[in-house]
């Protein structure tokens, strides 16, 4: 059990990146990894809403979509429940830790449109997993999407100090960056699980 | 030149959604992989765009500004419920091609991002034409894009074998993931090279750039922290 749990881990934060090999939350990747400290800022949100929006979307698959053979409004459902969760989640966050509030808060809204956090929850329901295996899954998923914003994070540190040839300044030596990124993380595809 | 041309024209020349306006990222890397499912997620995003264009348009005078997001993406979404089985009906080789990509085409930030932008200030006519327009748009990028990746990764032009493995030696990994980030850099950089100006350069510099709505509350939320 806890070995599967390991595996689900390993496999969704490293062989099948969210970011690298599945293209999921393109948008802030590409957008929030200019510096490093708001790149592990949004990587942290985004770690809290995904775990939890993962377990609120399997327990609302279970309990009320399954058993209502309503299956197929899933899309719908779990796209109003994450904008209402993202919401929720900072009103909350703002009452209670308005430290936590203040490091994450602004990249809340920005999460809602994130394709990931919905891809995670329709990915769950079509694997089958169970409600331990759907919030493991989504915490790997959350995990590996920060390990890829924070590492581009870093390289575009260093490559603001060097001379890059004009037509590939901005958005060409990024997605070139994320290029390099992707062979590597193919690596992890022959990790033998 | 007639409003209705004109705005085709916009759609698939001027402000290309795909290359221009850099929207719908995701998709873009994710399933052109070849032409013929670049093909095939461009007319499901067309399809969407065009129905989610004109009823938004239709309702404008209805919808409250204050819940307009949320009643946009219960249109968008159910129109994507709809689109989603009628491809698993009737189109099940694609349908699995494209997998997790046909629900997706909710947050996909081109459909919110002309909703915003154009849709709900304009007579359903134009927003049908518009719709029309950049669905084409989008359409024709994932196309090239998508003909680019499956020609260079295995030498094959819409499933058909070109160039036999003799003349020509397949690089396999355009067909793969980074090969969607290359093709795009290298696209970019043309683009860069020919002066011709594009957002992609807007587009990672700050969370401006992807979707109307989350650079708008991005912006809302920097203003309010600098006020406390």
């Amino acid at each position: 059990m806890n070995n599967s749990l390991i595996l689900i881990i390993v496999t969704t934060a490293l062989v099948n990146n969210v970011v690298l090999s599945q293209f999921l939350g393109i948008c802030s990747f590409l957008g929030v990894s200019k510096q490093l400290k708001a790149s592990a800022s949004l990587g942290g949100a985004v770690i809290f809403v995904m775990t939890i929006s993962s377990a609120v979307a399997n327990l609302l698959y279970t309990f009320l979509l399954a058993p209502l053979q309503l299956e197929y409004l899933n899309t719908i459902v779990f796209i109003l429940v994450i904008a209402t969760l993202v919401q929720m989640v900072e009103m909350f966050l703002k009452k209670t830790s308005p430290g936590i509030y203040k490091a994450l808060g602004i990249y809340l809204p920005l999460i809602t449109t994130n394709c990931a956090v919905l891809g995670v929850a329709l990915t769950n329901v079509q694997d089958g997993y169970g409600f331990v295996e759907s919030v493991v899954a989504g915490f790997g998923t959350a995990v590996g999407y920060t390990i890829a914003i924070i590492l581009l994070a870093g390289i575009r540190e260093r490559i603001d100090e060097s001379s890059v040839p004009k037509p590939f300044r901005g958005a060409p030596v990024v997605l070139l960056s994320a290029a390099l990124m992707a062979i590597a993380f193919m690596g992890f595809g022959s990790l033998a699980l | 030149m007639n409003k209705y041309v004109e705005r085709i024209y916009n759609g698939i020349v001027k402000e290309n959604p795909c290359i221009i306006l850099m929207l719908g990222m995701c998709p873009t890397l994710a399933v052109t992989t070849s032409a013929i499912n670049g093909v095939g997620m461009g007319l499901s995003t067309l399809a969407v765009l065009i129905f989610s264009n004109l009823i938004i348009s239709l309702m404008r005078n209805i919808i409250p500004d204050q819940v307009r997001l949320p009643a946009y993406i219960v249109i968008v979404a159910s129109l994507v419920t709809v689109v989603d089985l009628i491809m698993q009906a009737y189109t099940p080789g694609l349908y699995s091609a494209l997998g997790i990509y046909i629900p997706l085409i909710v947050v996909n930030c081109i459909i919110l991002g002309r909703a915003e932008a154009y849709a709900n200030k304009v007579t359903p006519d134009l927003a049908f034409f518009d719709g029309v327009g950049m669905g084409l748009g989008f359409t024709i990028a994932l196309t090239v894009i998508g003909l680019a990746r499956e020609f260079l990764g295995s030498g094959c032009v819409f499933g058909i074998q070109v160039l036999s493995e003799e003349i020509f030696h397949p690089i396999a990994i355009f067909g793969q993931a980074p090969g969607a980030f290359l093709i795009m850099a290298i696209l970019i950089a043309i683009l860069n090279g020919a002066s011709i100006s594009t957002r992609a350069n807007d587009k990672v510099e700050g969370c401006d750039g992807c979707c109307a709505t989350c650079a708008k509350s991005c912006d809302s939320k920097e203003k309010e922290e600098a006020k406390a």
